[in-house]
């Protein structure tokens, strides 16, 4: 209806709506496979004696490109943390990390001209191709994960999710009083002992094995179908609103389970990410340093 | 008695109490009546120990009574000291009920039965009004109290607290805060809710029900109080509850009547009407003279300069300047024409049309909060697309609006008297158009606060902005090709109709042909598709609405309703119809934005029969959005979750450009179909928390932020009026190690939001007890580069949007 306002303001225009895997249109994907092109098309045009390699101009221009690179993609971390003023996007960044640290394969591949062996050189490379492959499978979490945590968690906070098992807890407690002694303990130890998670490989599986939680629940079910007659009177009613408190105390830690799991899967390659890329820097000076002394 | 006092004054605050000094220090012979048995009874029932504040701060005080900025205590033990030192003669317990006769000869008299004769009057009974009172028998025990100092004085006691208003809710929370009080509290509702309370109130209140920290009964009211036991009337049946001590917080009756029956004129029938005063403050009844809150000035500074300027001017110094004099001069001293104050004041009377029934003394007021322009022959006054709510008047010379935004050429003058940015002032909304100075002009602005009050408590200015505001609204929808006439049938017929959020405006398959102006909030249209309503646009103010209906045989072909409280203007339909017959430009225009409306109704008829579910989504998408306060925003941040690896580095960035605080919760809010809405600043275009800052510290920067600038008192008002939860009140924490010592050496907490614990072990006990203040997010104003949350999200999954730009089908199509 006769649409009078011309709302237009910069920041917005910046912020289009796209991930950034496809930031400005794939510009970086782009350029990646600009520069890619030109380094395979001059790798095959260029025939360099004897043979390619690391040493060649083509070679130590390939090297080059590759060192500065690395650089520069490290410093990704540092523009993370540093929020200064500016026209910067941090997606752009993550863009053109993405894009241009896979076209390192190509690059750094091209540099050693297909020479590899047990040293210092083909160390860097292969700490490289490690930071590479463990940012690859970052992407894949990345655009994954983040659509399943969202409808998982519904709209609760992780600190909300534990309160809710706190009051679930507190709600067990009291349910847990007109029960016979072997049931109490049973909900008591599903109070006490239930383990949100553990270690890293619990947390990957989003699944706890001898949850206490749900052992009561089995132990409580059996109790309500199994016993028959004379238990179901006494305690029928106490002991199916305790069930369906342990039941939705078990869907919530379930939820809870999956939350931290994926959280871990968004995290857990950044642990082998980041420590390989300091290996990696490591490597990479002493990779260029040594090759001084073959001058 | 028999003494005739030449002055009697009527109440003791700060106005009362400065003309009671200044009295006695001339030696007039005079009397204070003051109702209870202590001076200044508004600011003693102040909370214990609170800041009071000494507003504006560019005002001089001019009084014998010493005041500035402090605690409470302080300010009332000076004034004791000071009334005693002068030797006033204050009469406590003198509750007035009645003054009769006239200049020369009043006679006062108390509730007590006491007769007091004056020569003059001085009126300053503030307006706090007397409490209503506990009507039920035995409302006159000693245990009943009308007031509550100190929540913290009382220990084990059974307290019910009758009246669910703000005052009521508030002491029930302060009285079972602290459970080591042992207080067991219940507040008595007499409806069946708390509509007339503010919303975070009444959720705080049922949350600390819920928690078992009180209780409280809706549809219950007191029928008989006794020793221990009060007898109530609830839904269910009488009930007895145990009982200590009764709160009774029933509100107040507003001291109008007992001014009107002296005799006093009010300028109009509004609540927010102030008594009719000469320049020296006196009423309609020669001889009375009204000060302070009741004349319509609340600050105590004012107060306190009224008291001492109409003790002067019952003593004849009619030469008297106001104490506003300095400041006022400085208001107009960069004007042409050397003119005195009071010779400028009688000019912009004289000369703008909104001015024109304002008194001398209000105007006065109104000038200290407005500014005075000088614009040279082509300066700009404002732009398009700017967002700006102050109200201009033309005080002499001419400016040009520029009409069309692709031909500055195409102009309407402005000259002497006019005012422009009222739309701006009431859609709160960005200017319509710019405005350029044609030849050298004098201006007066007017920020959106003073003129909004200015509106409110003279009603013939609201009749004037009302009815331009309507013009105007006319002409910028249909630009040049409307003839004046037109403009005046239409405008005279309309009609202005107030409508709360979710009311409907348009009824699809209604036969009517009545067209809409929005005048302020927004609509939405939806259509029904298939038995299902289906959203098709969001439409801001300024926009015309239902004129599809004249191509359509008069059926409405969708359903539009308000999203928030809107004004909106309703055009006679046959006037319009007639007006396009007349103007086929008009008609050709309206056509063609209906044929692109066409297009997008058709569109979504197709996306219905192929994709339904897609255009089920959409709706329910916008539905939740406009649930989730977008409807009243002028930029949200959302957060695609589809996106979001949850790294919070938004919140981060937050803290790291606002002295380490972040103003956004990312987790926290409501998802749906993966658009999260965080706990995050909507900058509405009415902001709630603007409504009841007492300093005025939230403002609405020129590019639309709404800010809390570093006058913030740390009151929490704002945090409580806000719907959406965005506001905090924090300490600003100690400033951190740089990131490369953090990075390289671990030092500090790191990038963002320092811990608790942090903060705990660094700060300086005078960090630890410093004043809380609010803070919110102010979108990065003045940080070059934008908004840093979304800066610094690395996925692309934070974005800022207007309403506009994510509702809209249309726009979404193409």
């Amino acid at each position: 209806m006769a649409q009078k306002n011309g709302n237009k303001r910069s920041h917005r225009d910046d912020a289009q709506h796209e991930s950034f895997l496809r930031h400005q249109n794939f510009m970086y994907l782009k350029w990646a496979l600009f520069i890619c092109l030109i380094a395979v098309v001059a790798y095959f045009l260029i025939d360099p004696t004897p043979r390619h390699n690391g040493g060649t101009w083509y070679g130590y221009t390939m090297g080059t490109i590759g060192a500065l690179l690395i650089v520069w993609l490290t410093m990704l971390g540092v523009r993370k943390r540093a929020i200064t003023a500016g026209k910067w996007s941090l997606k752009g960044w993550t863009s053109a990390h993405v894009y241009l640290g896979l076209s390192l394969t190509v690059i750094a591949t091209l540099h050693t001209g297909f020479q590899f062996g047990w040293n210092i050189h083909t160390l860097a490379y292969a700490l490289m191709m490690l930071v590479i492959i463990s940012g690859a499978f970052g992407i894949y979490f990345y655009a994954n994960i983040p659509r399943a945590m969202s409808e998982n968690r519904a709209e609760t906070t992780q600190a909300e999710m534990i309160q809710l098992l706190n009051s679930l807890d507190d709600q067990l407690e009291d349910a847990a009083r007109p029960l016979s002694a072997q049931y109490v303990s049973d909900v008591q130890s599903a109070i006490n002992d239930t383990k949100i998670t553990g270690g890293l490989f619990t947390r990957l599986s989003g699944r706890v094995n001898k949850c206490a939680t749900a052992r009561a629940l089995a132990r409580l079910r059996d109790a309500a179908d199994g016993s028959g007659g004379t238990m179901v009177d006494q305690y029928g009613e106490d002991l199916s609103s305790a069930i369906s408190i342990l039941d939705r105390k078990s869907v919530m830690l379930n939820r809870v389970r999956r939350h931290i799991r994926y959280k871990s899967l968004l995290e857990l390659w950044l642990y082998i990410h980041v420590p390989a890329t300091i290996f990696l820097l490591a490597a990479l000076t002493a990779h260029i340093l040594s090759v001084f002394f073959y001058w | 008695m028999g003494q005739l006092y030449k002055i009697a004054i009527v109440g003791s605050g700060p106005a009362g109490l400065s003309a009671a000094v200044h009295a006695a220090k001339l030696g007039i012979s005079h009397v204070l009546l003051e109702k209870t048995d202590h001076l200044s009874d508004t600011i003693y029932k102040y909370q214990k120990g609170k800041y009071v504040m000494a507003t504006p701060e560019v005002l001089v005080l001019r009084s014998d009574i010493s005041f500035q900025a402090g605690k409470r205590e302080e300010i009332l033990g000076t004034w004791d000291s000071e009334s005693e030192f002068h030797q006033t003669n204050v009469q406590y317990n003198a509750d007035v009920n009645k003054i009769t006769g006239e200049r020369g000869n009043f006679k006062i008299e108390t509730a007590a039965g006491d007769t007091i004769m004056a020569e003059h009057v001085v009126l300053a009974i503030g307006t706090q009004g007397n409490p209503n009172k506990l009507r039920c028998p035995g409302g006159d025990l000693p245990f009943v109290q009308y007031q509550l100092d100190d929540p913290k004085e009382y220990f084990d006691e059974n307290i019910i607290i009758v009246g669910g208003g703000d005052a009521g809710i508030e002491n029930a929370l302060g009285l079972s805060e602290d459970a080591g009080q042992g207080n067991n509290v219940v507040l008595l509702q007499r409806s069946n809710g708390f509509p007339r309370s503010k919303p975070a109130n009444v959720s705080l209140l049922e949350d600390a029900k819920a928690q078992g920290k009180l209780d409280f009964l809706i549809g219950t009211t007191p029928l008989k109080l006794e020793p221990g036991v009060m007898t109530v009337e609830t839904p269910d049946g009488q009930a007895e509850l145990p009982v200590d001590r009764v709160i009774a917080r029933l509100g107040s009756a507003p001291p109008r009547r007992f001014v009107e029956d002296i005799g006093i004129e009010f300028t109009g029938p509004d609540r927010d009407a102030l008594p009719v005063l000469s320049e020296v403050f006196e009423s309609s009844t020669p001889g009375i003279f009204v000060v302070g809150a009741l004349a319509g000035y609340p600050l105590i500074k004012h107060c306190a300069n009224q008291g001492y300027d109409v003790v002067e001017f019952v003593n004849g110094n009619t030469d008297l300047k106001p104490a506003d004099e300095p400041i006022l001069r400085d208001i107009f001293k960069d004007l042409p024409g050397g003119y005195e104050v009071s010779e400028w004041l009688e000019i912009l009377r004289n000369k703008v049309d909104i001015f024109r029934d304002v008194s001398i003394l209000q105007l006065r007021e109104f000038m200290l909060e407005s500014t005075m322009h000088y614009k040279k022959k082509g300066e700009v006054v404002f732009k398009r697309n700017e967002l700006g709510d102050s109200l201009f008047a033309v005080v002499g010379g001419t400016v040009n609006v520029e009409i069309n935004p692709n031909d500055p050429s195409i102009v309407v003058p402005l000259g002497d008297g006019e005012i422009f940015g009222e739309i701006g002032l009431i859609s709160g909304r960005r200017r319509g158009a710019t405005i350029r100075s044609d030849a050298p002009s004098i201006l007066v602005e007017m920020p959106a606060r003073a003129a909004k009050k200015l509106i409110a408590t003279i009603p013939s200015v609201k009749r004037a902005v009302d009815e331009i505001a309507t013009e105007r609204q006319i002409k910028q929808i249909f630009g040049n090709d409307i003839s004046p006439e037109w403009v005046d049938r239409l405008k005279e017929t309309s009609e202005m109709l107030e409508l709360k959020s979710g009311e409907t405006i348009i009824q699809e398959g209604e036969v009517s042909t009545d067209v809409f102006i929005i005048r302020s909030g927004s609509v939405i249209v939806e259509k029904n598709i298939g038995g299902k309503e289906i959203f098709i646009s969001y439409v801001a103010a300024g926009a015309l609405i239902g004129e599809m209906a004249l191509f359509e045989e008069g059926k409405r072909t969708a359903t539009v309703r308000t999203t928030i409280k809107s004004e909106i203007i309703k055009l006679q339909g046959d006037i319009f119809s007639a007006m396009m017959e007349e103007r086929p430009m008009i008609r050709k225009r309206i056509e063609e934005t209906i044929a692109a409306r066409r297009e997008v109704n058709s569109f979504i008829e197709s996306q219905k029969s192929g994709f339904g579910s897609v255009v089920d989504m959409y709706s329910s998408v916008a539905n939740f959005l406009l649930e989730e306060g977008l409807g009243e925003a002028t930029d949200a941040l959302l957060i695609d979750e589809s996106l979001c690896v949850g790294c919070d580095n938004c919140e981060v960035a937050c803290a790291e450009t606002h002295q380490g605080i972040s103003r956004l919760d990312r987790e926290a809010g409501k998802t749906y179909a993966n658009i999260h809405v965080p706990t995050s600043c909507r900058h509405c275009e009415h902001p709630h928390c603007m409504g009841d800052c007492p300093p005025d510290a939230i403002r609405r920067a020129p590019d639309g932020e709404v800010f809390i600038n570093e006058t913030c008192i740390g009151c929490g008002n704002c945090q409580r009026n806000c719907p959406y939860g965005v506001i905090q009140m924090e300490r600003v924490p100690p400033k951190k190690p740089g990131l490369l010592q953090w990075l390289l050496f671990g030092a500090g907490p790191g990038p963002g939001q320092p811990s608790k614990a942090w903060v705990n072990k660094v700060s300086s006990e005078e960090e630890k007890t410093g004043m809380k203040v609010a803070v919110k997010c102010d979108m990065c104003k003045g940080i070059k580069g934008g908004p840093a949350c979304v800066r610094a999200c690395p996925t692309g999954a934070a974005i800022r949007v207007s309403p506009e730009q994510y509702l809209n089908v249309a726009q979404r199509k193409g």
